[in-house]
């Protein structure tokens, strides 16, 4: 499929902006995927031969490294993303148990997203808040000390802000 | 005349409610028609008492926390803002014991200053050691830190002179100074806390860096997780541009370095070198063979200069006061200070940065106060997910890396997690290989395969199946990963997981082991 035949795609003029910003940086890969997952949540796959004509790779370059790397999501997430902290320093002060708590609430498992939509549950391995444990990232935010309760005040704040 | 609050815009601090209390201290303020300025700093790395909020006043600055935003109008009617009496005042900060105990060199500003102000930067002593290297010749700026006897804090210890000299002899139209902000490991955050607050002191250390080799180009590859340190790292950056401490005449000596931060994207092997630079590279994050080694052939295939944050972090005051100063800190051949990180279960988590030779009783007891549960401590990780589990009877054993060498442990970049009696060290151990096999860049057989075996292996220890053989083939595993793996994710995992063995063999399932085999 050509390049043009695609830039109808909702997701075309985000991906247009993110290359335009970056293609000429060295090493460009990394931020432009970075731009177009902040800009819509995710790194549609049929962006991947967009990505690899503009900056001359193949598809199965950028695909490669869309793959590689934890944090780029394929498929759109919930309007949040809680990514909860499963590293040793939150083990120590029982994440597992909040993971526990953070499925059977959210109905979900990790990767999953809530019926509704609103949350996407994620894991990340240490967000540099060990000695606050345990931890969890929510858009972008860091909370630490986190307890079941507090897990679900938070969650219920996210689902109010829509 | 406006008096100054300091409230901290470090990560930790926000991760507790740090903004709603400036917001209400802000508010407060206002209403009650009283004059503050407000200064978000770091954080002074007492993290029980975060947030963590301080008044200057004419004796000094005078802390009170644990605040949360209900406290504020109280702290107001006690007079917080001349230092008045009220249950969350804790004296003068200076004082209180944790800290004054302290060698803060590297981190010598974090928490006291505006992160962002080159103003504030410059009048608590920064830049002077950017004014001394700026009319050194760079092998003189070489000898300078080989002389401190600085090694490498993020993780390998190698000295950091010698890196430099290699890079510095190297010949190429173009070298780079690449800072290794990715920070993957578990109970670390010391390399956040300087960029967040007093990513400053980075900038200069990776400028003195780049006038020693000949760099005209610098990159801080930082882990995504860290949008606070990111933040705080790019405004400081902005405003050394203005300052004329970056860019193409810095301190009008006719230099060029430019400087950005590019962000990882949840990859912990990127934290290896080599990796780092392939996905710096905008390609997977796969680790390459050595050599050539990165000094020679580094990013973009240039010679290349990469250090860890709190390395480059500690390069100006050792340009500022002299190696001697430095180098009179510490013990054997582990020179200077180490930014400590007290994690995990601990009653008084946070950093403490000391010489080299502090035990690791003293950091437990003396400043974490114990674990947060009140149990007993049992075991302890140093070092990051890749490093040993020490018992109880290794806790005096000091920080010092030949030290950890000679009881098969590392020093790491000195993160320290501690577990109370409720841990399951057989648990840990298979957490260990779980974590390598998510992790692995998959380009040895050892690490990538054998990480999953080790799982499947130690889920039938655990489960009582042919306990014996089961071990046995751990050990094999183990020793197989030690010897046969590229790097030291498949190379170092076996640490843990052989640390738990040896020193905790009842929650695997075996008898006690004999002192022998404990100590290998
Ligand atoms: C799997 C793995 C992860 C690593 N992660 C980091 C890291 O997050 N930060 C870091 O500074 N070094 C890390 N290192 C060590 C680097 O490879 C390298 O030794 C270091 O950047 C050199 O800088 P230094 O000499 O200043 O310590 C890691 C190594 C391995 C094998
Ligand atoms: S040991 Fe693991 S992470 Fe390191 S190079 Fe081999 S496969 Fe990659
Ligand atoms: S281990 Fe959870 S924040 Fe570091």
């Amino acid at each position: 499929m050509p390049p043009e035949a695609t830039t109808a795609e909702p997701w075309a003029p985000a991906v247009e902006r993110a290359l335009a910003a970056h293609k000429t940086r060295p090493g460009a890969l990394l931020p432009i995927l970075h731009e177009i997952q902040h800009a819509l949540g995710y790194v549609p796959p049929a962006a991947v031969p967009v990505i690899a004509d503009a900056l001359n790779l193949s598809r199965a370059e950028v695909h490669g490294v869309v793959t590689f790397y934890h944090e780029f999501r394929e498929q759109a997430p919930g309007r949040h993303v809680v990514k909860i902290c499963l590293a040793e320093a939150c083990q120590s002060l029982g994440c597992e148990e909040l993971l526990a708590h953070a499925k059977a609430r959210l109905g979900v498992e990790l990767h999953g997203t809530t019926a509704d939509g609103a949350i996407t549950l994620e894991p990340v391995y240490c967000l540099g808040n060990c000695m606050l444990s345990p931890s969890l990232m929510a858009d972008g935010e860091i909370h630490g000390r986190v307890t079941p309760q507090s897990f679900d005040r938070l969650t219920a704040e996210l689902r109010e802000a829509r | 005349m406006s008096t100054r609050v300091f409230i901290p815009r470090d990560s930790g601090a926000l991760s507790v409610g740090a903004e709603k209390v400036a917001r209400a201290i802000a508010t407060e303020a206002a209403v009650r028609n009283l004059p503050v300025t407000i200064v978000r700093n770091g954080s002074r790395g007492l993290y029980w008492l975060e947030p963590l909020v301080e008044v200057e006043t004419p004796a000094g600055r005078v802390a009170y926390g644990p605040v949360s935003a209900a406290d504020v109008p109280a702290l107001f009617e006690a007079g917080f803002l001349t230092g008045g009496r009220h249950g969350l005042n804790l004296g003068l900060t200076e004082e209180i014991p944790f800290l004054k105990k302290q060698e803060r060199l590297t981190c010598a500003r974090v928490g006291i200053t505006d992160p962002v102000s080159v103003a504030d930067y410059e009048a608590h002593g920064g830049y002077r050691g950017l004014r001394n290297a700026i009319r050194m010749e760079p092998a003189a700026i070489v000898e300078q830190v080989t002389q401190s006897g600085l090694r490498g804090r993020g993780g390998a210890a190698f000295p950091t002179g010698i890196k430099w000299k290699t890079v510095l002899g190297a010949t190429g139209d173009q070298k780079y100074v690449v800072c290794n902000a990715d920070e993957g490991d578990s109970g670390t955050f010391s390399d956040r806390m300087i960029m967040e607050g007093d990513p400053l002191v980075l900038v200069e250390g990776m400028t003195i860096a780049a006038l020693a080799v000949g760099a005209a180009q610098g990159y801080i590859y930082s882990r995504s997780e860290y949008p606070h340190a990111i933040a705080a790292l790019t405004e400081a950056i902005q405003g050394a541009y203005r300052a004329g401490f970056l860019g193409p005449d810095i301190l009008g000596s006719g230099k060029r370095f430019d400087l950005e931060v590019r962000v990882g994207a949840g990859a912990y092997v990127c934290g290896e070198e080599t990796a780092l630079l392939e996905s710096l590279e905008g390609k997977r994050g796969v680790v390459r063979y050595k050599p050539p080694l990165p000094a020679i052939e580094g990013l973009f295939g240039k010679p290349t200069v990469i250090n860890n944050v709190i390395s480059l972090a500690s390069v100006p005051i050792i340009l500022d006061r002299g190696a001697a100063y430095y180098r009179d800190y510490g013990m054997g051949r582990s020179r200077g200070t180490l930014p400590i990180q007290l994690a995990g279960n601990i009653r008084h988590g946070g950093l403490v940065e000391k010489a080299f030779g502090v035990t690791v009783r003293e950091l437990l007891y003396d400043y974490g106060g114990g674990t947060l549960t009140g149990r007993p401590i049992r075991a302890v990780q140093v070092g990051g997910p890749l490093g040993a589990y020490l018992p109880e009877s290794q806790f005096d054993t000091p920080l010092d890396y030949e030290a950890f060498v000679a009881i098969n442990a590392m020093v790491g970049h000195g993160g320290i997690v501690v577990f109370d009696d409720t841990v399951d060290m057989a648990k840990q151990a298979r957490w260990a290989m779980e974590f390598c096999a998510i992790e692995s860049c998959g380009k040895c057989t050892p690490c990538r395969i054998g990480s999953t075996r080790g799982v499947e292996v130690l889920d039938k220890v655990m489960a009582g199946q042919d306990r014996e053989a089961n071990v046995a083939l751990t050990r094999d595993l183990c020793n197989t990963m030690l010897y046969g793996s590229l790097c030291a994710l498949g190379g170092m995992t076996p640490y843990p997981v052989l640390s738990a063995l040896n020193h905790f063999p009842d929650d695997f399932g075996l008898p006690a082991a004999e002192p022998a085999a404990a100590a290998r």
